[in-house]
């Protein structure tokens, strides 16, 4: 028989150590809009306007027109010239530029003999992620430029090389902005991490500061204790999204195109999912210390191996095995789906029922290892 | 059943292993209703181990055993509704504050007309006024008497306290031990564990545990008799210097001093005795025989843990003749 008199108790206990613990209540809101700001503004893996350097020994309207394009481009901003190999591999290497474009001697009049001739863009690809956007970009801003400019009598010149032009067409995000398809990502690992360290943080303090004994010591029903512990996190998981939708709309302009109620069915699952493992996770830990590490141990793998910071497909076989029993990874691809590719509640069904069956596993194990005594 | 009609609580071969540790070893313990029993033993010899066994809190590895003649086994429930349970460290919510601890205690066992009974609560303690202060905030003493009252708010028919005085005041222990005796008094069953000599004596009965094994239990007026430690009172001049050289002598199991005078035991009744006359021959000191007392028999239960334990009482049967090597 489950008291309901008892359960909000327990609640209402909750919400008032809740209210007094102002470290904990500053983390639950700071924390994720912390990281809304730190992972939307900061973090952008197709950069722009990236520093860039101009070896220039020819000179014409082709070359203009090259250095228009990749100028209009946004991806580069030329911020000098070199005049020779050394000058311009000395910049790349000190960071002063990503770039340098050498513009080869008679240039011009090799492109109207049909020489072939070749642009050389040294790029510093240290960081892969940072060039790629640029690197992808230029070939298709030369043979733009190059079609622009050779037409009329030189027209012959164009076309000898198969005219080619890499389109870089990008689906879902035209602009190809990161906010976009990080912001949905990003309320994934907030929930998940907020969600689990603080249901396992509240479970443990019981037992850490002996008050768990007292509740023991009294009829309460573990369900009652457990759901009157719980169902505060759970709303301020609710508040904690609101918050971060309101934010991903006004601030990084992410769309929401799909159904609301795929979204509300597919966030109350991983919440609950969530929660039973911060549950989990309380059966595991002795203290808050402890309980803290393994949660934070819980969600490394989901922010490397859940598709947030690498694409899902690039990763290896193994990781992707790794990736798939993380509820997070689902529940990524679900918010993508819905608020990006406009999917409704039947677009989502295989990620609903891989977090459901993730959720039956996790509360199997949970229910089985919680303890109605001290033992 | 029988024992129901006479004991709150009735355990027989209570095991409990943490580990490859058997923190409790096969305890027997009855509880007559409305005694005050006090459970000693020193830090670590298993009271509160025991304690959560018979309340429910603990599965035990073996044994059996009723409380307030519920099965400690199968009906924990009807146990803890009837229960009062104090445990050893405080164990409210420090960051709620007192009112707020009693309502949700008052909350959690059910009470009717629960604002009264918090209200009542907080007059008894004399605290009304400082109702709203964190329990956190609360002195030691303090503490102590809102655990107790925390636990008194379902009119429990047994109250387990574990350690209840440890770190409190003289005077606050006085005055929880006149609330206790008031208890009492009202047919409440006490089973009180603690450490303090001086509190053994206000108990009608009492067990002593140490590794987890009974060495005695009885009718505190017993205990004594039931060790059947000889005891010589000395007084006189220079009693330093006596005391090391009775230490070192055979036969001698126990000194102990008492401001002016010593007390100077032993089992072996004829061995003592024969010490006994070899000093008062000497005729520096004045020797008198006296009966021992709980005092003595408690120095010498704690000092002889170590011991093998030769003892015939009422109600500890065999398991006390096991000492620990
Ligand atoms: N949950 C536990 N796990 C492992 N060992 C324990 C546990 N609880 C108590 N012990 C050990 O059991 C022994 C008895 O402890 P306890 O019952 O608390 O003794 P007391 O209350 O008499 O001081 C101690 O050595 C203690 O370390
Ligand atoms: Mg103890």
């Amino acid at each position: 028989m489950f008291s309901l008199s008892r359960f909000l108790a327990v609640m209402v206990k909750e919400f008032v150590q809740m209210r007094r613990d102002r470290v904990t209540f500053a983390m639950m809101v700071g924390v994720p809009i912390m990281q809304l700001f730190l992972f939307g503004f900061a973090i952008n893996s197709d950069p722009k306007h990236l520093p860039t350097l101009i070896e220039m020994a020819d000179e014409g309207p082709i070359t203009r027109a090259i250095l228009m394009g990749m100028k209009a481009s946004d991806y580069f901003d030329f911020v000098g010239t070199v005049t020779g190999q050394a000058e311009g591999d000395r910049a790349l290497r000190d960071g002063t530029a990503d770039f340098v474009v050498v513009i080869p001697p008679r240039f011009e009049r090799d492109v109207v003999r049909g020489l072939n001739p070749q642009i050389l863009l040294a790029a510093d690809a240290s960081d892969p992620a940072a060039a790629g956007g640029a690197v992808a970009a230029i070939s298709g801003i030369v043979t733009q430029a190059m079609a622009d400019t050779l037409t009329g009598p030189l027209k012959f010149a164009a076309a000898r090389p198969p005219p080619f032009s890499v389109a870089v067409h990008k689906q879902f995000n035209a602009e190809g902005r990161t906010s976009t398809n990080i912001v949905p990502g990003l309320l994934g690992i907030i929930l998940s991490m907020t969600m689990v360290l603080i249901t396992s943080v509240a479970i443990v303090r019981e037992s850490e500061k002996g008050t768990m004994e007292t509740l023991i010591a009294t009829p309460a029903r573990p369900a009652e204790v457990m759901l009157g512990k719980i169902l505060p996190y759970v709303l301020m998981g609710y508040i904690q999204t609101i918050v971060f939708l309101i934010a991903a709309r006004l601030v990084f302009d992410v769309p929401f195109v799909g159904s609301p109620l795929a979204f509300f069915v597919g966030f109350n699952l991983f919440i609950v999912v969530n929660l039973a493992l911060g549950f989990l996770v309380s059966t595991v830990a002795r203290n808050q210390m402890q309980a803290m590490q393994v949660s934070f141990f819980l969600i490394l793998p989901s922010i490397l191996l859940s598709g947030f910071m690498f694409p899902f497909a690039g990763m290896p076989g193994w990781a992707q095995v790794l990736g798939s029993i993380l509820p997070t990874t689902h529940f990524l691809r679900l918010t993508r789906k819905v608020m990006l590719k406009g999917a409704t509640l039947t677009d989502i069904r295989p990620e609903m029922l891989a977090i459901g069956l993730i959720m039956l596993v996790i509360v199997t194990i949970a229910l089985r290892r919680y303890r109605q005594t001290l033992d | 059943m029988i024992e129901e009609a006479e004991n709150a609580i009735s355990v027989r071969g209570l095991t409990k292993i943490f580990g490859d540790r058997k923190v409790v070893d096969n305890f027997d313990m009855d509880v007559p209703k409305g005694s005050i029993y006090g459970f000693l033993g020193p830090n670590g010899s298993g009271k509160t181990t025991t304690i959560r066994m018979m309340c429910g809190l603990l599965t035990p590895n073996g044994g059996e055993g009723q409380c307030l003649g519920y099965d400690i086994r199968t009906e924990p429930d009807r146990i803890k509704a009837n229960v009062g349970y104090m445990t050893q460290r405080f164990s409210l919510y420090e960051d709620l504050t007192i009112r707020e601890n009693l309502d949700f205690i008052a909350r959690m066992f059910g009470m009717k007309g629960r604002r009264k009974v918090v209200k009542d609560a907080l007059a008894d303690l004399g605290l009304s006024d400082r109702a709203n202060q964190l329990a956190g905030t609360l002195s030691g003493g303090w503490k102590q008497r809102l655990a107790l009252a925390a636990c008194l708010l379902h009119k429990p028919r047994l109250l387990l306290l574990d350690e209840p005085t440890a770190g409190v005041d003289p005077k606050a222990r006085r005055d929880f031990w006149d609330e206790i005796r008031a208890l009492s008094a009202q047919g409440v069953t006490v089973l009180v564990s603690t450490h303090y000599m001086d509190e053994a004596v206000q108990c009608d009965f009492i067990a002593y545990i140490a590794y987890g094994k009974k060495l005695i239990a009885g009718p505190a007026a017993e205990i004594p008799d039931m060790i059947g430690l000889q005891t010589w009172r000395v007084e006189g001049p220079n009693l330093t210097a006596l005391e090391a050289e009775l230490r070192a002598t055979e036969g001698v199991a126990q000194v102990a001093r008492f401001g002016a005078v010593l007390h100077v035991s032993g089992i072996d009744a004829a061995a003592l005795d024969k010490v006994a006359q070899a000093q008062i021959a000497k005729g520096t000191h004045s020797w008198t025989k006296q009966k021992g007392g709980l005092e003595e028999a408690f120095i010498y239960l704690m000092t002889g843990v170590r011991d093998n334990f030769a003892i015939n009482g009422p109600a500890n049967g065999p398991a006390a003749a096991e000492g620990q090597a």
